[in-house]
């Protein structure tokens, strides 16, 4: 039984459609990251198998990219996924006051999810978006200027937004 | 420098001596072969460059930075410093990141004494680290019962993940993770299927991937090496056994780049393990009250000629016979065929798994028409009735290295057996003879069959035989290859339509002007025949008056008296239990290394027979390459080499020519007596002419022998058992 939806399929299809017929494995990242996407934001080895399968690739070279790259979650994240970069701008922009407050509101340390599965908060290098560090990224938004000593209330405002959506 | 270039010649320096070299090579490779030392943990001869290490940087002139000699081509006028001060510091530098996380066990690490990062630690590294933060710790993982793992020290050079995927042909190991949390490791448990896994043991540079069950056990530095011949498959790999005093710790491949190149499968590296189980260590008879009783060697020989000579003086000759093991050596084969026509006898068989002799003496040799290394070149392979795989795993890899290269394969085989290489056209079936003789047909309906007479036998004969599509596909790729092989395998040897199937491939390869490639059982099937071992012919392929009974025949209709060499009755033989019970009817003469059933039960006379390791002797392997060995240790107990067993048996029967002081003396008997050059000759299917008719062409295939099922060693010992249990997929049990 496939645990990967016909649409899911026909996207990665798209995916593979874009490289040569003989370098299918072109589209795993993209594979892996629809296949992610349906299945509430983490990988199993089940859904990695089947993608190993359908690019027709060794499982473990599957294996390697999922765990190479921070994007692809291995074991079960919550419902929003707060990435907090701590690279060198961010951190010279005190963002480990942005990792304090985080793990203060919601309870829970760098790599963990709260009880009630809303948040798991995730160090990662850098966003891209050092201009206006320090940042972090849910879901497909960045959040930016995040600097509780010159905004004391963004941080409260992005968790409220964020509970708001559920 | 113009002339140079034309003559396909760079000249470069290396620490100022100039070489001419042959351009595309890397740096390394030059220096390897100019005897230059240069540091190295992931470079290998064999496997593709990764470059990742870093160890073998070295200056070269102009170029602003260090360079890795393992991926620098060489180029005119290079100018290379391998122990410039720059390079050395380079080196030094690498060897102290190489040497932050890796664990300073080395007094209690198996790979001490034969380990590359200790030894490059000592001459290139600091004395002493400067590093004060934590090392790394990572956990070890499961590979089997084989290759045991300390992963905290692997250095992450990938010599085993890229040994997977190009050599072992299947993926099973990578490097999971990044930075400082790359692992190198299967990722989900699994034990490493691959039926070469073991070689990963010699690559590992470091004491990362050890033989499990040689772990702790001996010290490198202790052990002793003596070249051997590998006797579990007719490939002849090279092996080194080990030995510490007087008892075999371990073997290792033994570089021949002709026959095993630098590996071994893991059936030739742990069957040792088996080489004690269950031994017979004392000559033994048995008594009035039917119970094997020890007994010294001059009662147990005398019991035996006493015995047949009253058999044959009642009988005659021909109610002796004898059954070798396919894996015994030219001497062996040789003596006992010696000692059986001295009586007056011709029956003497090796062919275990054979069921079909009506090719009788015509397909007399069976070999390769190539040699191993030629198989790579192979543009197109036919393989028929073979789990070529697991049957011989060295032979396959030369296979699949043709299919890296581009070869397109085709098969005829029962639909359970699977290859770590690419097939085009994949018969899957039941029965060898209909689909062989579609392809056949095929090729003579385009007017291939020349004078070789097939009209009859494939187009006007009494079976109608169909061409289907995928016979078509093989013909074609057999007509088409520039240099095309078929290989028949064990499955084809062992069919109840033998001789039908190789008449069948013989017209095939005529026809398609491709190389017939045989290989049957056991680890000197050839050089059986070529001793003499074979009731219709003597030594050098002399015929013999009166053909005797082969092994089947001396199953269905007993002899009177029979000796059984190196033979596990029960377990070796084709045939039910109650028909090979019948072979203990009469008085059985079991020279054997291990008690087995039919032995135990059945045996007259036990004579303990010299175990794996423990004689010298030669075998001839599928390409009719002569390879001796030496023995490495004593033979356990009484037991005494076959050889010496043989010579004393017939002497103490008063035969002629038995005045033998040594397995080389036999040896040069033997070689006198056979074309020994005869290496690159054509399997032996002399006068070949069609058959008549198809045979039994509803014959269905007989089921592959398990990897690990293939002789008394193999079955005892308890690592490969272990490994076969652990994995489902590698192993047929159709
Ligand atoms: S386990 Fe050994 S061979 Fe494999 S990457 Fe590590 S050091 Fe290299
Ligand atoms: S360092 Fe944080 S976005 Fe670049
Ligand atoms: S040997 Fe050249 S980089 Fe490893």
């Amino acid at each position: 039984m496939s645990m990967i939806s016909d649409s899911a399929r026909s996207d990665i299809e798209n995916w593979v459609d874009k490289y040569p017929a003989e370098e299918k494995q072109s589209a795993v990242m993209a594979a892996l990251r629809i296949v992610q996407d349906e299945n509430s934001g983490s990988l199993t080895t089940e859904l990695m198998n089947e993608v190993a399968t359908l690019l027709e690739m060794p499982e473990i070279a599957v294996y390697e990219v999922a765990t190479f790259y921070s994007m692809y979650e291995l074991k079960l994240v919550g419902r929003h996924k707060i990435c907090v970069c701590t690279n060198i701008s961010c951190m010279l922009n005190n963002s480990k006051a942005v990792v304090d407050k985080l793990e203060d509101k919601l309870g829970v340390k760098l790599g963990e999810t709260t009880a009630d599965g809303e948040f798991t908060l995730k160090e990662v290098e850098c966003l891209g978006a050092c201009v206006n560090a320090p940042v972090v990224q849910v879901g497909e938004n960045y959040y930016e200027h995040l600097n509780p000593a010159i905004n004391p209330d963004k941080i409260d405002q992005l968790l409220a937004e964020l509970r708001g959506e559920s | 420098m113009e002339s140079s270039a034309e003559q396909n010649i760079v000249n470069i320096e290396i620490n100022d001596i100039s070489l001419q070299v042959e351009p595309g090579q890397m740096l390394i490779e030059v220096a390897d072969a100019n005897g230059v030392a240069i540091p190295r943990f992931c470079y290998h001869k064999k496997l593709s460059t990764s470059a990742n290490c870093r160890m073998c940087l070295v200056e070269v002139e102009k170029a602003p930075k260090m360079l890795p000699a393992c991926a620098t081509q060489v180029m005119n006028g290079m100018k290379v410093w391998t122990k410039s001060p720059k390079a050395i510091a380079a080196q030094k530098s690498v060897m102290e990141f190489l040497l932050i996380n890796h664990p300073l066990d080395c007094p209690v690490c198996d790979q001490g004494g034969e380990c590359d990062l200790q030894d490059i630690a000592m001459g290139y590294g600091g004395d002493q680290t400067r590093y004060q933060e934590r090392r790394r710790i990572v956990k070890d993982k499961d590979y089997g019962a084989l290759v045991s793992t300390e992963m905290s020290r692997c250095i992450h050079c990938t010599r085993c993940v890229r040994f997977g995927e190009e050599v072992g042909g299947i993926a099973e190991i990578g490097g999971t993770g990044r930075g400082d949390h790359m692992e190198i490791g299967t990722y989900v448990q699994k034990s490493l299927s691959s039926e070469l896994s073991g070689n990963i043991i010699d690559l590992c540079p470091v004491g990362a991937l050890l033989s499990k069950p040689f772990l702790y056990s001996a010290r490198a530095w202790e052990l002793q090496s003596y070249l051997s011949i590998a006797p579990h498959d007719a490939v002849g790999s090279n092996i080194k056994i080990q030995t510490r005093n007087g008892k075999i710790m371990r073997v290792v491949p033994a570089d021949n780049e002709e026959v095993n190149e630098s590996w071994i499968s893991d059936r030739d590296r742990f069957s040792y393990l088996g080489a004690n189980e269950s031994r017979v260590t004392s000559p033994m008879v048995r008594n009035s009250s039917g119970n094997l009783v020890e007994t010294n060697w001059q009662a147990a020989l005398d019991t035996v000629i006493k015995s047949f000579t009253e058999i044959i003086a009642t009988d005659g000759g021909s109610a002796v016979g004898a059954i070798a093991s396919p894996s015994s050596s030219v001497e062996e084969f040789y003596l006992l065929q010696k000692f059986m026509r001295g009586l007056g006898s011709n029956n003497i068989d090796f062919r275990l798994q054979q069921q079909d002799f009506s090719a009788g003496a015509e397909q007399s040799a069976p070999k390769l028409e190539l040699s191993l290394q030629e198989i790579e070149t192979q543009n197109s392979i036919f393989i028929i009735g073979s789990d070529i795989q697991r049957e011989q795993p060295l032979l396959s890899h030369r296979v699949r290295k043709a299919t890296l290269a581009g070869a397109v394969v085709s098969t005829i085989n029962p639909k359970t057996i699977e290859f770590n290489f690419a097939i085009s056209t994949s018969v899957k079936t039941d029965k060898l003879t209909p689909a062989l003789a579609g392809v056949a047909k095929e090729l003579l309906s385009r007017g291939l069959g020349g004078d070789l007479n097939l009209e009859q036998l494939l187009t006007d004969g009494a079976v109608n035989i169909a061409v289907e599509a995928e016979h078509k596909e093989i013909a074609d790729s057999l007509v088409n290859g520039e240099n095309s092989m078929v290989l028949l395998g064990a499955l084809a040897y062992r069919d109840q339509n033998q001789s039908r199937i190789y008449s069948l491939a013989t017209a095939i390869s005529k026809m398609s002007n491709s190389s017939l490639n045989i290989v049957t059982e056991g680890a000197n099937a050839l050089g059986g025949v070529l001793a003499g071992a074979v009731p219709y012919h003597s030594a050098g392929k002399v015929e013999v008056s009166e053909c005797g009974v082969d092994v089947a025949e001396m199953i269905s209709n007993p002899p009177k008296g029979v000796v059984l060499f190196g033979v596990e009755a029960d377990k070796d033989l084709a045939g039910d239990d109650s028909a090979i019970d019948s072979l203990g009817s009469g008085f059985v003469v079991a020279i054997t290394p291990f008690m087995d059933r039919l032995t135990y039960e059945h045996a007259d006379v036990v004579l303990p027979l010299a175990g794996f390791g423990e004689s010298s002797g030669t075998f001839v392997n599928a390409e009719g390459r002569w390879q001796s060995f030496s023995g490495a240790v004593k033979p356990l107990g009484e037991a005494r080499p076959g050889w010496k067993i043989l010579r004393v048996l017939g002497s103490s029967a008063e035969l002629q020519g038995f005045e033998l002081d040594s397995s080389e003396q036999v040896l040069n008997e033997v070689k006198a007596l056979c074309d020994v050059t005869a290496d690159k000759s054509e399997p032996e299917i002399s006068n070949w002419s069609a058959p008549t008719d198809l045979g039994n062409i509803e014959a269905e295939m007989v089921k592959p022998i398990p990897l690990y099922e293939v002789d008394a060693v193999v079955r005892r010992s308890a690592p490969l058992q272990e490994q076969a249990k652990k994995l489902t997929g590698g192993v047929d049990d159709v």
